[in-house]
């Protein structure tokens, strides 16, 4: 059988791209793993398991190597009892198993207090400012685009001042939007809208102008005028490519809520991670932060399932 | 080098004589007055097309060839209202041509399908532009494909076609709109040459059956003359008309005429022109650079 798989082995069948998909996934788990679990691998502390004769050890305590020593060697020549310990990772960063754990228990644990809530709820609730900000910008950055992708006019009369606009950063207008918008989820979604619109606009006029201008010439000769030929010709010519546009920007959308939840009155997910890093929980933080990962994974694997079904044209493509 | 002796291009059969003459009776559909082109460019102005004037009558078949740089896609694009002329006037029916327009169907080499819309909806692309009602746009859609032989390939997508079912869509799709004159630029260059051939007979096929004018770019002199009643031929730099040629071969044209006196000798006054014999060794530097490469004992040394 021929083995040879075209120049830069693009041409890999679907098993072995699969199972390479599964195994960029494995390599950091698997990476992860060593250094939690092999003792001599990193592991910079001594977690103190017995605290013999130092004064200030406690069982569960983590110290340095070198202070460890000196401790143990002080204690000995002083004939006390020696402490024991065993390698151990800071604090900062918990073992997969740990994390595994904390993926469970952090829906199943009651809040410390009663006005606090549920992870799963704060979770919706960055969902619901994610939306928001995101389907508020796109109802007026996806028109916007599209006309100025399409007219040379729209394009020279916006682009200047949203090209100069989309340098400065979002979340410097944090506290201007709480002052305008109030405390809640207002400013949040505010800010979404800011740091995701104007890339918008210039990402899909990009996008629209690169329509095939042969198509457009083809459509003027059957007849299409300005409307139609936006709405039947343009529009439909690059709905697949502002569709890939549009999963891309809702990655960028999810880096800006960290920022914007932080803004006024901590909300969502990110008051509950920073909630758990002010209790040490660094698990409870990393399965927050994994769980935003499979969200946002999961909602652009739908929304690519999705296409494929909206767009039956472009399905040769993603065979191809 | 012998050749074999043939009659002038010029020499015309009573039948194809009496033809051209009733030919040129009919209205003239597309006229064409001293069409002037000028690009701006960096090195200064450039002329593509120099004082073109010509006159197509209805149901023509007219061919425009000529070597690359003689401004044939400029031309045709012109026609279409695809980009303005700078001097002269395109009339079609005597009425001036300013914009691209119904009138006037194109094909393309590329295609240029619609890949989001089925072969059927590609073709009532035009209908749907004229605001005809879904239903009667549909049958009569349905009636061109029949015509290019498409029927079982309605509802598939453009990429599930071969080239040459592209191209028949694009020619149904043109067609639908009834235009007066049918513009190809190329139509039938991406095509191998078995597709290609099978595409000239049913171009002329469609051609002999349905009231159309056309006007046909190419630069293969074979497809030319098989497929012309006249052939324009332009020469380059300025893109000036040359000759226009009646073709003496006789309709209806079939692929056994390749090899008649009538065809050889059309051939023969294409090749002078198109191919004018090199005048001195080096024209414009435009020759290989050429040194034995081969070692000298090879035991194939020499391939005469």
């Amino acid at each position: 059988m021929a083995t040879y798989s075209g120049p830069l082995g693009r041409g890999v069948t679907p098993r072995a791209r699969f199972a390479l998909g599964v195994a960029s996934f494995l390599l950091p788990l698997g990476l992860w793993c060593l250094v939690s679990y092999v003792p001599f691998v990193w592991h910079p502390l001594v977690e103190v398991t017995v605290p013999g004769g130092v004064s200030y050890f406690e069982e569960g305590m983590l110290v340095e190597h070198a202070v460890f020593e000196k401790e143990r060697d002080t204690v000995a020549e002083a004939g006390q009892p020696v402490p024991a310990g065993v390698p151990a990772n800071p604090v900062y960063l918990p073992a997969p198993h740990q994390v595994a754990s904390a993926f469970y228990t952090a829906f199943t644990t009651k809040p410390l207090r009663r006005d606090e809530k549920w992870l799963h709820e704060s979770l919706w609730t960055s969902i619901q400012v994610i939306f928001w900000g995101f389907v508020l910008s796109s109802a007026f950055g996806v028109p916007l685009g599209i006309l100025a992708g399409s007219y040379l006019t729209v394009s020279k009369l916006t682009e200047p001042f949203i090209e100069f606009f989309r340098y400065l950063p979002a979340p410097a207008f944090g506290a201007l939007a709480v002052a305008i918008l109030g405390i809640y989820e207002a400013p949040k979604i505010a800010i979404i809208f800011i740091g995701t619109f104007f890339q918008q606009v210039l990402v899909i006029a990009n996008t629209t102008r690169k329509i095939d201008p042969t198509l457009l010439e083809a459509a003027v000769t059957l007849g299409a005028k300005r409307v139609s030929l936006l709405f039947k010709v343009v529009i439909p010519g690059v709905v697949t490519h502002l569709y890939l546009d549009m999963r891309i920007l809702l990655g960028w959308a999810w880096t800006y809520l960290i920022v914007a939840e932080l803004i006024g009155t901590s909300t969502g997910i990110t008051w509950f991670i920073t909630q758990q890093a002010r209790y040490k929980n660094f698990a409870n933080v990393y399965a927050a932060i994994i769980m935003i990962g499979i969200l946002g994974l999961t909602t652009d694997l739908f929304l690519g399932w999705l296409g494929a079904r909206i767009f039956p044209w472009e399905r040769h493509r993603r065979r191809a | 080098m012998n050749r074999i002796a043939l009659p002038s291009h010029l020499d015309q059969s009573e039948a194809v004589r009496d033809r051209f003459g009733r030919l040129k009776k009919r209205p003239v559909i597309l006229d064409v007055q001293s069409l002037q082109k000028e690009f701006e460019s960096n090195a200064g102005r450039t002329v593509a097309l120099q004082n073109i004037s010509f006159q197509t009558h209805r149901r023509e078949f007219l061919c425009v060839i000529g070597p690359s740089g003689c401004g044939k896609s400029t031309l045709i694009r012109i026609l279409a209202g695809l980009e303005p002329q700078t001097g002269g006037q395109v009339l079609i029916d005597g009425k001036p041509v300013n914009g691209p327009g119904r009138d006037r169907g194109m094909v393309f080499q590329g295609y240029s399908l619609f890949p989001w819309r089925t072969v059927k909806k590609n073709v009532m692309f035009g209908l749907e532009m004229s605001g005809k009602e879904g239903s009667v746009a549909e049958s009569e859609a349905l009636q061109w494909i029949d015509l290019v032989g498409l029927s079982k390939f309605a509802n598939s997508y453009p990429h599930e076609l071969s080239g040459g079912m592209k191209q028949r869509v694009a020619i149904a799709r043109a067609l639908a709109n009834q235009p007066r004159i049918l513009l190809m630029d190329e139509p039938f260059g991406a095509l191998d040459a078995q597709t290609r051939s099978k595409m000239q007979q049913h171009l002329l096929e469609i051609w002999k059956n349905i009231d159309i004018t056309v006007v046909f770019i190419t630069h293969d002199l074979d497809e030319a003359i098989y497929l012309a009643d006249r052939i324009l031929v332009l020469k380059a730099h300025p893109g000036e008309i040359q000759e226009l040629i009646e073709v003496p071969v006789p309709q209806p044209r079939s692929p056994d005429q390749f090899l008649s006196p009538e065809y050889l000798a059309t051939k023969m006054r294409l090749e002078q022109l198109i191919h004018p014999p090199e005048e001195g060794v080096e024209v414009n530097g435009d020759h290989l650079n050429m040194m034995r490469m081969v070692h000298v004992d090879d035991a194939v040394s020499d391939v005469m």
